[in-house]
């Protein structure tokens, strides 16, 4: 068969994803069309860099689910075919099986594997990962940086140093520490997972009691089922095998095999916690800041004369109305998580070596760079439109949210 | 402000103590010793061999122990053997009379920053050399850096909402978007590759460490400079918005001051306050930058060696080395806090 043309390349990923555009054009026109009734979102369709922002986002979050739904990809991302080492992109196989697509669109890379579906199940992976990090972060952030700001003295002082303790440590030197083998065996990252992972049912839990202690008969059923729900989910995600930690010290036993909805691969888990670790103290900063300044304002004293308990004043008064600059520090945040979890990557820190992420792939990809682009230049620029689309996102929340 | 300073100070000594003993820690935990025993003994040996090595080694001491003899304020173990005295702060055995003539102490404090069990070297011939080059290699950074951000959004805030300042914001969410390593693999493929042809720069920077010249050094400084000047050019960019507004700026502009000179001697002294500390704040980013670059243009620098260090279980370098990366850090922090209160007399006067 012959190569393909560059033109005949386009277009036929074009056509590749043509679940991605499908998707897309249906959420623009339903959002458009909707766009008085929604809040914020619909006003974001007001401001054409939002759109574009918002737009970039969402392919790569159709490419991601509809990639790991096997729709887009042409190969498996991990299986090598011979003969397609280092081929330049368009290359046909040398001997397509039936129902095989004959083509490597983008190329294959140092280990004949097709760059076009590594990069599909790439976005995959960051998609996952990176906003239920930042979320995570968010939840730590916000459960410590309220009542530092909210009560000061001494807890602020102790919680402040503590985070700018983290601050003050280079991310990569952190990495490195805690995202080796050895570390692992330690059970480091296990403790920080117990420990870091309580923070949103924590939060859960005070957000709905605050609102509902005064109606016992609702209160208790709510918080039984919800904070039931919510510590399964959590035991589920720290304990691993029916261990919560499982070293030749100590072991803890976890939540039974038979209970364990979810098992979190070890590797992935520490890659999780380091980056949520990483991430969390800015968030405190950003929470206690703005906390430091609602707290003054009258309606936060109304609610204090009226004899709310200080929790109801931090979760139901001052946090709803800090949710602006939350909200575009979110965006901005999970396309940084997705640059760290590309450097991650870069330097072969805890996912496998073979793992289709973007940041492994530049790694693998940039060892042949001088000779061979193509399997380290998808990659990159998909994560650079990610990232764009995050902060061009973020750029039109910004606007938006202060136009009212 | 001689109060402020003395207390900035004291925190900082606390954090800096805290840092090193988390990071002490993390090194000397007992998979990394046993590895450390492993790759300097035998990698054949059992646990009891490896127990008795690191023992004689002095590893096995209480952690609080070893962390001080490490910082340098107790004094540094020895132990009597058949032969003679092994000890902390001299290699090899020798006999009690020499051994006497040691010095008892050996820490950080003391300068001295121990053994590399990998390279065979003293910690301190290596760490300073290295420095010195990613010292070379931040200085250009910055000076590529600082005046660049700081023009972009100086030009960008003048006029908010110009079409200058539209697609100057939009470069620098660009270049925010672009983290090193996306940024410097475009560039080697670009500009040093045989597959696109156009082989301006050197795609290595390795004779740089020697003689640095724009052919090989333009790239990485490039990449480095340019993750962190969007940042810097948005803060500069909002600043200048908030002054532009300003009461004695229409004030000025309804005298019939000319609007270059509202710029540059009105508005620019106060627009540049906050950038200020942004720019000291963002070191401790360039040391993340340095770390990738170095490895993507193969730059033997102070991030090399820490990524060595990290890989090869080198354990007294990677200590070095983050306590000489934890200070920066915290030095930076301490200058920009100061910094910014000199610089801002509302604050320094009351």
């Amino acid at each position: 068969m012959e190569p393909l043309g560059f033109l005949e390349i386009v277009l036929r990923i074009l056509w590749q994803l043509m679940p991605v555009w499908i998707a897309l054009v249906v959420l623009f026109v339903v959002s458009i069309t909707y766009k008085r009734k929604l809040g914020l979102y619909g006003r974001l369709f007001d401001s054409p860099i939002g759109m574009i922002g918002f737009g970039l986002v969402m392919f790569w979050v159709f490419a991601g689910i509809f990639g790991a739904m096997d729709l887009i990809v042409t190969h498996d991302a991990l299986s090598q075919i011979s003969g397609m080492k280092n081929k330049v992109p368009g290359t046909p196989l040398r001997a397509p099986e039936e129902g095989q697509y004959a083509w490597y669109l983008l190329g294959g890379d140092n280990l004949a594997r097709d760059v076009f579906s590594r990069l599909i199940k790439g976005a995959w992976i960051v998609v996952q990962i990176a906003p239920l990090a930042t979320l995570f972060a968010f939840m730590v952030g916000i459960t410590l940086g309220l009542p530092a700001g909210y009560f000061g003295g001494r807890l602020d002082t102790f919680l402040s140093f503590l985070a700018n303790l983290i601050l003050a440590f280079p991310v990569i030197l952190l990495f490195y520490l805690l995202v080796t083998p050895e570390i692992v065996d330690t059970g480091v990252p296990a403790y920080m997972a117990i420990v870091l992972f309580v923070f949103p049912v924590i939060f859960i839990g005070v957000l709905l009691n605050s609102r509902y202690h005064t109606q016992p008969k609702v209160r208790t059923p709510l918080l039984i089922g919800v904070l039931g729900v919510a510590l399964w989910l959590y035991l589920s995600l720290v304990s691993n095998g029916g261990w919560l930690i499982d070293t030749d010290q100590l072991r803890l036993p976890g939540l039974p095999r038979f209970l364990d909805l979810f098992d979190v691969p070890a590797n992935i888990l520490v890659v999780f916690v380091s980056v949520v670790f990483v991430n969390s103290p800015t968030v405190f900063r950003i929470v206690r800041g703005l906390t430091m300044d609602i707290k003054t304002r009258d309606y936060v004293a109304a609610a204090q004369t009226r004899g709310e308990g200080p929790w109801y004043i931090m979760l139901w008064e001052i946090l709803p109305n800090a949710r602006g600059p939350l909200i575009v520090d979110f965006c901005l945040r999970i396309g940084y998580t997705t640059i760290l979890l590309g450097t991650l990557g870069f330097f072969g820190l805890g996912l496998q070596s073979e793992s289709p992420d973007w940041g492994s792939t530049i790694n693998e990809g940039r060892k042949l760079l001088s000779i061979y682009l193509h399997p380290a230049l998808p990659p990159a620029l998909a994560l650079l439109s990610l990232v764009l689309g995050l902060n061009l996102l973020a750029d039109g929340l910004r606007e938006e949210s202060l136009k009212d | 402000m001689g109060l402020f300073i003395l207390r900035r100070t004291g925190v900082m000594l606390l954090t800096a103590l805290c840092l090193t003993f988390i990071v002490f820690f993390m090194t000397n935990l007992y998979p990394n010793l046993e590895k450390l025993a492993k790759s300097e003994g035998d990698m054949r040996m059992d646990d009891q061999a490896v127990q008795s090595w690191l023992d004689k080694n002095g590893y096995l001491q209480p952690l609080p122990v070893s962390y001080a003899q490490w910082l340098g304020v107790l004094p540094g173990w020895t132990r009597e053997t058949e032969g003679g005295v092994t000890g902390r702060c001299f290699k090899g055995t020798k006999s009690p009379e020499e051994a006497a003539q040691e010095p008892r102490f050996c820490g950080i404090i003391q300068g001295d920053f121990g053994y590399s069990t990998v390279s065979n070297t003293d910690v301190n011939d290596v760490i300073w050399k290295r420095l010195a080059l990613t010292g070379k290699l931040m200085f250009w950074v910055l000076v590529v850096m600082v005046p660049s951000s700081l023009i972009i959004g100086v030009l960008a805030g003048m006029r908010e909402g110009s079409r200058l300042d539209r697609s100057l914001s939009t470069v620098s969410i660009l270049t925010t978007a672009t983290p090193e390593y996306v940024s410097g693999v475009v560039f080697i493929a670009v500009f040093t590759s045989s597959a696109v042809g156009l082989k301006w720069f050197n795609g290595s920077a390795k004779s740089a460490m020697d003689e640095a010249t724009l052919n090989n050094f333009l790239l990485p400084v490039l990449t480095i400079a340019l993750y962190g000047m969007g940042y810097i050019a948005r803060m500069t960019r909002a600043s200048m918005t908030e002054v532009m507004t300003a009461q004695y700026i229409r004030t000025a502009r309804l005298k019939g001051v000319s609007f270059g000179n509202i710029v540059l001697k009105h508005a620019l002294r106060n627009a540049l306050i906050a950038p200020f500390t942004v720019i000291l704040l963002q070191v401790p980013w360039l040391l993340n930058g340095v770390v990738i670059v170095e490895a993507l243009f193969s730059y033997q620098g102070f991030g090399s060696l820490l990524v060595s260090a990290a890989g090869n279980n080198d354990i007294e370098m990677l200590l070095a080395v983050s306590v000489v990366s934890v200070f920066v850090v915290l030095i930076t922090q301490l200058l920009s806090d100061i910094g910014y209160v000199y610089l801002n007399p509302r604050i320094r006067i009351s």
